[in-house]
């Protein structure tokens, strides 16, 4: 009996074919900002630029639409990058004193940032396992030498080591050590103190033998590598931060701990320089914080850029994130809001060229990039193609609009352009331009809508592998915040100096929390958006491209429905500004409505044809006519025995408060017991037992296990009255005449769907006539596992869900079957099911809990498009799990199509935000400032395709099979097509030939450098290899064998012919 | 010789409490006579004492006596304790008969009216009249009684099913979960238990019975413990899910749950007869009070799925239970060919005649129970037991 009721149906050939031309998963690119970035390189002669992170990731931009991705077997945090100019090779450290090499390689047409080689610098012999040793062997700076093949290392104690880059062994006779140097120091500064650990190497661009070497305790030397001998010194006396090497080699700059900066002349006499030309603290004289970096750029056009981060004033502004840009008398004090991690300047590196005319300067913060134009006066910001800071103010929900029309789009854009405050030529001025975009024009524009914390919905060009930031929608300014004159009192305090300006949009804080933006919804073909918040507000808003100045009207709408008993514990409703306001270019409001008691809105919907807008909250929901300006209906969900629902929001702060005091305490707690350890053993004593007795408490909390109550719901569990989703739809209702209609589901698997009398527009015109739009209440679905319902929709007679309003009266979708067999589906948290209409019985239904123990998060309803045909679709309906797994289902049969696991199920946050498109891609925040992009459909993927013009100097370079970018493509994996540079390289050597033998590193690696050829079978590095994916791979593998034949010979024949 | 019998047909009680976790004694004791209360008026006849017949016929006797021919009845009698007991098969008339001394009293109440309370020990010596306990229902909600309802009317709490394919080590428990207000009435905990494995004994984690509530089902079944360790939920082997996921399943089956434990105490475990194998119709029978199995049909719960729960309200204001849609041709067109052959019984298409040689177990409602019976054997194979 059980066997018959658990069988599992078995699998058809011709489905599973069609499967797979349908459904395939891909992790494709991720757009925003890297979480945590601890490092960042620039490679001048590729221009392409590297984040690295403290989880361990490698990121590499160009172009836009140019992203290379990787990430360290250890998620050790990157401290350090260096590109290998020209070679498209970048070397990393890691905080572990790691070294990594990174190579952009190719195999088989599917290239990618792949690690070559690693290395770890070996302790002392004879100090094995004693600390100091291995914290004096830590690696403090790297510098690749300018003929490019050897790194010199520079460590805690103060030796500096010479590293082959190509196979990561170590130069043993060339190590340098302190004494060495010391031996050029004059006695009297030596001392007898050590020169600490190397804070600074710089090479010299012209002469690549010399190199700077800076000590921390504040000894300048410049080595000369090719005669072993120390050129000259410089004898400073302040702790070094950092050096900088002027162009023409005529001065050094080192930047100090204590807030100054010197200027060293370089004069050729042997004789030690004792004094700077220059030493100056540029925010004193009060004691300063260390300027921790410094960058010394001269112009053609006279003068020279000092650039440099940190020095502020320790009393006054030392808790700003700063770099200052000097030239000549202009200083300007950049305030970030976030932590500096790193900063670079574009600038020519040819030796030849005589000034380094810097063009831009990329500042690399904790939360964002941001890049300044230095050739234009002002020194404009630049804005970003990608790498957009999403969370400038926190996500609090997101949606996807797809097939945005070209009108719309233009207009969105237009009004964006507006908005930025930087001249339009700037765009191009983006600095970072490395490598070519080989992917297809998008096919259609994707729109990604963000809301925020702050009130403000940001657009988003979703189309493509870069997500560029196209306009922002702030709410804020149609109501009073208290936050407003604390805004002009700060900037009324400010001083002209420093002379601070505010760069970059990152600004986590937010005026009111009632702001934050809960629902987002835009219709497409009449440029009107619903904007719903925190507060109960529901903004129906219009695109206007040009600013007005106008009143919006204001409507409030009461939920409770006379329920008494009811007391709204929670925040109040925003009060709106009143009279006529100003609006810029863009979504202006026309309409406010306002819930009553104003909890967040939950669900929100709009119909621009029937002028109609939808929204719920934990109370109840209403329906609002915005052409007539008047409320439609309200209706009140809530269970009578719910207290949960009446508290708001505000409960949860508390507790969170309670969670901070709480750690506090703790925080108290153990600071005291620490100060305690240096009391008597008496003390020390009981401090034991108290310590121990604290240990057992938590103990005990381990050992009485977690219990899970098995109980159906029941009717009154809390918050049971939460409108989850809102539906229009034209449909059979009550009878065999479709209508206007609406549906609502609830928390507790209610179902409420009205018919509605919606005068019907005249011929031709826009608007519907000026009559009241009327609701009744046509069915009361009950779903007795009680479930909240998490989406509706209807399906025409064909089984395929009802277009969008106004897509099939424009022609964009297939009209629906209006001749009847409607079916409502309904998506519970536990179950799908399809029930037809206007008679409600039950026709199809799939039980997801009760068989896979998850419970759906998110669904959606997405065409599929197959690989394999033109013109085959099939729409599906998609789901993700609270254990992170996504499955695709069959509509209407509601039968199981694929299911990939996609998101940590521990990521909680990654569920929650995760939004479908509506051709089987989909979004979730794998950070708060990074979107993760992934495709379950086969055809419709967008992923980073790009080339790069690498060159390889002579003995590392080796030669890759160059492959059609369409083979790349089938595979689905992350792919750039690399074009090797081979112009003046002699043919003989660019494959890398018989006397260069396998460096014995190399083994530590699992991807060797010659593994090109079995890389067509490779598993996806990144590990985001699903069951199914193994299994297509095994149901290719005859496939692939015969490839890896094919390209063994071709590779082997190749070979034949390079060598001849 | 004739016996007399008087009938009584009384008025409605109150609602019949739905279930019950035990069975009725059926008792009778011998009499000659029959009487019938019937109503406030009586009816008096003979019966055959040495050939009472059938019960069937009996009751067909009865509703033509009083003229009830299509009314559904419970029929009673008074046995010389003075208790009300119930005739319901041939078993207990022939008792009845037997003990009839000289007068059979026999008691008739509208079936959907029916005072269940009514019956049982003592109960017509301790209400004196047992005209006024019935007729006038108020009086006895003053003392509440052990409520022992007919056995058709039983619903079964639980089971223990598949006992025939399950190790003995195993026990597989049903727990029905009606309308009822009373809580299954247990928790659920992480926990290790010691499988043997290739590598010797290896401690994996499993999950565990924590708490079973005083007065809920689980409890009151005595079927499942605490520290039993669950296997199985409905079918799904909870090896590798989290306890986050076997709640949730529980909760999503828990209108039909089917446990599967190990349980802690493996002393009485279900011993298997040496007859009953693979899927013979009869089980192991361990059914405490040896009730006829032939009564398991009428129990049988025919929702599977909770679908038939799930409620419309239509303008009309009354909830209806929502029907299952026969797929017709015309809406057959939408689903693919393949979509058809992936046929399967639990989830997804309900089934209908022209396609559901699969053994649709899932889908059974009582329609299409009296379409397909052969389905109906092969799901029903008679591992029910029923306490």
């Amino acid at each position: 009996m059980m066997k018959f009721r658990f069988r599992r149906q078995g699998a058809d050939p011709q489905r599973e074919k069609l499967k797979q031309e349908l459904f395939a998963f891909n992790k494709t690119v991720e757009h925003g900002f890297p979480n945590q970035p601890s490092a960042l390189a620039f490679d001048p002669e590729l221009r392409i630029m590297a984040i690295g992170t403290r989880s361990g990731a490698v990121k590499i931009y160009g172009a836009p639409g140019v992203e290379f991705t990787g990430l360290h077997r250890d998620a050790a945090t990157v401290t350090q990058m260096h590109f290998l100019p020209g070679q498209g090779r970048l070397l990393t450290l890691l905080d572990d004193s790691s070294l990594h090499l990174w190579e952009i390689v190719h195999h088989n047409g599917c290239a990618h940032l792949e690690e070559a080689l690693s290395f770890q610098l070996p302790s002392r012999p004879g100090f094995d396992g004693a600390s100091t040793s291995s914290s004096l062997t830590r690696v403090t700076v790297v510098l690749l030498l300018a003929a490019g093949d050897i790194a010199a290392l520079g460590t805690e104690g103060g030796s500096i080591y010479f590293l082959d880059v190509t196979t990561l062994a170590l130069l043993e006779r060339q190590t340098l050590s302190p004494d060495e140097i010391l031996r050029s120091v004059p006695d009297d500064y030596r001392c007898g103190k050590a020169l600490g650990p190397v804070e600074s190497l710089q090479g010299h661009l012209r002469d690549p033998t010399k190199i700077l070497i800076g000590y921390s305790r504040g000894l300048l030397v410049i080595w000369n590598q090719a005669a072993q001998c120390v050129d000259h010194v410089f004898l400073g006396n302040q702790q070094l931060e950092s050096l900088c090497w002027g162009r023409n080699s005529g001065t050094i700059i080192s930047s100090h701990s204590d807030g100054s900066y010197a200027i060293w002349p370089m004069n050729t006499g042997s004789s030690p320089t004792l004094q700077p030309s220059v030493a100056t603290v540029p925010y004193g004289p009060f004691p300063c914080k260390a300027i921790n970096k410094i960058l010394w750029r001269n112009c053609e056009s006279g003068g020279h850029f000092i650039i440099f981060s940190g020095g502020m004033p320790r009393a006054s502004y030392g808790d700003r994130h700063c770099v200052s840009v000097l030239r000549a008398e202009t200083l300007v004090t950049l305030d970030f809001t976030s932590r500096i991690i790193d900063f670079f300047t574009v600038h020519s590196t040819r030796p030849e060229d005589e000034f380094d005319d810097p063009q831009a300067l990329a500042v690399l913060l904790e939360e964002e990039l941001v890049v300044l134009d230095l050739q234009t006066p002002g020194w404009p910001s630049v804005p970003a193609p990608y790498l957009a800071p999403l969370h400038s103010s926190a996500i609090t929900c997101s949606a996807h609009v797809a097939n945005v029309p070209a009108k719309l789009w233009a207009r969105i854009v237009s009004a964006g352009e507006q908005q930025s405050p930087q001249p339009i030529s700037s765009a191009s001025n983006w600095p970072i331009t490395g490598g070519r975009n080989l992917a297809q024009e998008p096919s259609q524009r994707g729109l990604l809508l963000t809301g925020h914390e702050d009130g403000t919905v940001r657009f988003w060009d979703a189309s493509g592998v870069a997500l560029r930031p196209l306009y922002k929608l702030s709410t804020a300014g149609l109501f009073q915040t208290d936050c407003e004159h604390a805004d002009s009192l700060a900037q009324a305090a400010e001083d002209d100096w420093p002379p601070f300006r505010k760069v970059g949009c990152f600004d986590p804080y937010s005026d009111d929390p009632r702001l934050g933006v809960q629902k987002v919804a835009l219709c497409k073909y009449t440029a009107q958006m619903v904007v719903a918040g925190t507060a109960g507000q529901v903004l129906v808003l219009e695109l206007n491209d040009v600013p007005t100045e106008q009143a919006v009207s204001v409507a409030s709408v009461d939920l409770l429905q006379d329920r008494e008993g009811f007391t709204w514990k929670g925040h109040e409703r925003l009060s709106p500004r009143a009279g006529p306001l100003p609006w810029p270019a863009g979504f202006q409001p026309r309409v406010l409505v306002q819930c009553l008691p104003p909890a967040a809105v939950t669900a929100v919907t709009l119909h621009a044809e029937w002028s109609l807008v939808a929204f719920g909250t934990s109370h109840g929901f209403g329906l609002f006519d915005y052409q007539r300006k008047s409320p439609v209906l309200a209706r009140c969900t809530l269970h009578p025995n719910d207290s949960l629902a009446m508290e708001g929001p505000l409960s949860r702060v508390k507790s969170l408060k309670k969670s901070l005091r709480q750690s506090f305490r703790r925080i108290r707690k153990s600071r005291v017991s620490g100060k305690k350890r240096i009391a008597n053993a008496n003390s020390k004593l009981q401090e034991a037992n108290a310590q121990l007795a604290e240990q057992a408490c938590p103990h005990d909390i381990e050992m009485t296990p977690v219990q899970r109550r098995i109980e159906p719901r029941s009717a009154d569990d809390s918050l049971s009255g939460v409108v989850r989703c809102l539906y229009f739809a034209d449909t059979f209702l009550r009878d065999a005449h479709h209508g206007p209609t609406m549906w609502a589901g609830t928390n507790s698997g209610s179902v409420f769907a009205y018919a509605l009398e919606v005068p019907a527009a005249v011929a031709g015109g826009e608007k519907r006539p000026e009559r009241a739009v009327e609701a009744v209440l046509g069915k009361e679905v009950q779903l007795m596992h009680r479930a909240p319902v998490v989406a509706i929709a209807v399906l025409d007679g064909r089984g395929r869900p009802l277009p969008e309003p106004y897509e099939a009266s424009r022609d964009l979708a297939q009209a629906p079957d209006m001749q009847g067999g409607h079916a409502v589906l309904i998506a519970s948290e536990e179950q799908f099911k399809v029930f037809t209409l206007p008679k409600v019985s039950a026709k199809t239904k799939f039980k997801l809990t009760a068989h896979e123990g998850c419970r759906v998060r998110k669904v959606a309803l997405a065409t599929f498009a197959s690989v394999a045909c033109e013109d085959y679709a099939e729409t599906c309906l998609a789901c993700l799990t609270n254990l992170g797994d996504v499955h695709v289902f069959s509509v209407p049969g509601l039968r199981p199509q694929v299911h990939y696991s996609c998101i940590r199920k521990e990521d909680i946050s990654g569920i929650a935000s995760c939004v479908f498109t509506r051709h089987g891609q989909g979004f979730y925040l794998i950070s708060p400032s990074e979107f993760e992009r992934f495709s379950l459909s086969a055809r419709n993927i967008t992923e980073p395709l790009c080339s790069l013009d690498i060159s390889w100097p002579r003995d590392a370079t080796r030669a890759r099979v160059q492959e059609s970018p369409k083979l790349s493509q089938a595979n689905g994996n992350p792919s750039i097509i690399l074009a090797p540079q081979s112009c003046d390289r002699s043919p003989d050597l660019a494959h890398k030939g018989a006397d260069t033998p396998e460096p014995p590193e190399s083994t530590l690696s699992p991807m060797s450098i010659d593994s090109a050829t079995s890389a067509d079978t490779t598993l996806d590095t990144t590990g985001d290899v699903t069951v199914e994916d193994v299994k297509d791979f095994l149901g290719s593998s005859e496939e692939s064998e015969r490839n890896l034949r094919n390209l063994t010979e071709d590779e082997a024949h190749t070979c034949t012919i390079l060598i001849k | 010789m004739q016996g007399l019998a008087e009938s009584l047909r009384a008025a409605p009680v109150r609602p019949a409490p739905w279930e019950r976790a035990g069975l009725p004694l059926l008792e009778g004791v011998p009499s000659e006579t029959s009487e019938e209360h019937f109503g406030a008026e009586f009816r008096r006849f003979s019966l055959e004492r040495s050939k009472p017949g059938r019960f069937e016929e009996f009751y067909g006797l009865l509703q033509h006596v009083h003229k009830i021919p299509n009314v559904d009845v419970l029929v009673g009698y008074a046995d010389i304790h003075g208790d009300l007991l119930p005739i319901n098969n041939d078993d207990n008339y022939h008792k009845a008969v037997s003990t009839a001394n000289p007068l059979l009293r026999i008691f008739i109440q509208k079936k959907e009216e029916a005072d269940y309370s009514a019956f049982g020990t003592d109960t017509l010596i301790k209400k004196k009249n047992v005209l006024t306990n019935v007729l006038r229902p108020d009086n006895h909600r003053k003392k509440p009684h052990i409520v022992i309802s007919m056995p058709q009317d039983f619903r079964p709490v639980s089971s223990i099913i598949d006992v025939d394919i399950l190790p003995e080590t195993h026990r597989r428990v049903r727990l029905y979960k009606y309308g009822t207000e009373k809580p299954l009435g247990f928790y659920i905990r992480d926990g290790s238990s010691v499988r043997v494995t290739p590598h010797g004994l290896e401690k994996v984690p499993g999950i565990f019975i924590s708490r079973l509530v005083p007065g809920g089902l689980a409890q009151s079944t005595g079927l499942l413990a605490v520290n039993d360790e669950v296997l199985e939920v409905n079918g799904i082997e909870v090896s590798g899910k989290s306890l986050d996921q076997v709640t949730d399943m529980m909760i999503a089956n828990s209108r039909n749950l089917i446990i599967t434990v190990r349980p802690a105490n493996q002393r009485n475990n279900v011993v298997r007869n040496s007859r009953t194998s693979g899927s013979s119709g009869q089980s192991t029978d361990n059914s405490l009070l040896g009730c006829p199995q032939p009564m398991e049909p009428s129990f049988e719960p025919e929702d599977e799925d909770s679908d038939e729960d799930d409620v419309v309200i239509e303008d009309n204001g009354v909830p209806q239970q929502i029907p299952k849609a026969v797929p017709e041709a015309e809406s057959l067109e939408s689903l693919t060919q393949i979509e058809l052959s992936f046929e399967s019984g639990q989830n997804g298409l309900i089934p209908s005649r022209g396609l559901s040689l699969a053994p649709a177990a899932g889908g059974t409602d009582s329609e299409f129970e009296t379409r397909a019976p052969v389905q109906k054997l092969l799901e029903e194979d008679g591992t029910i037991i029923t306490l």
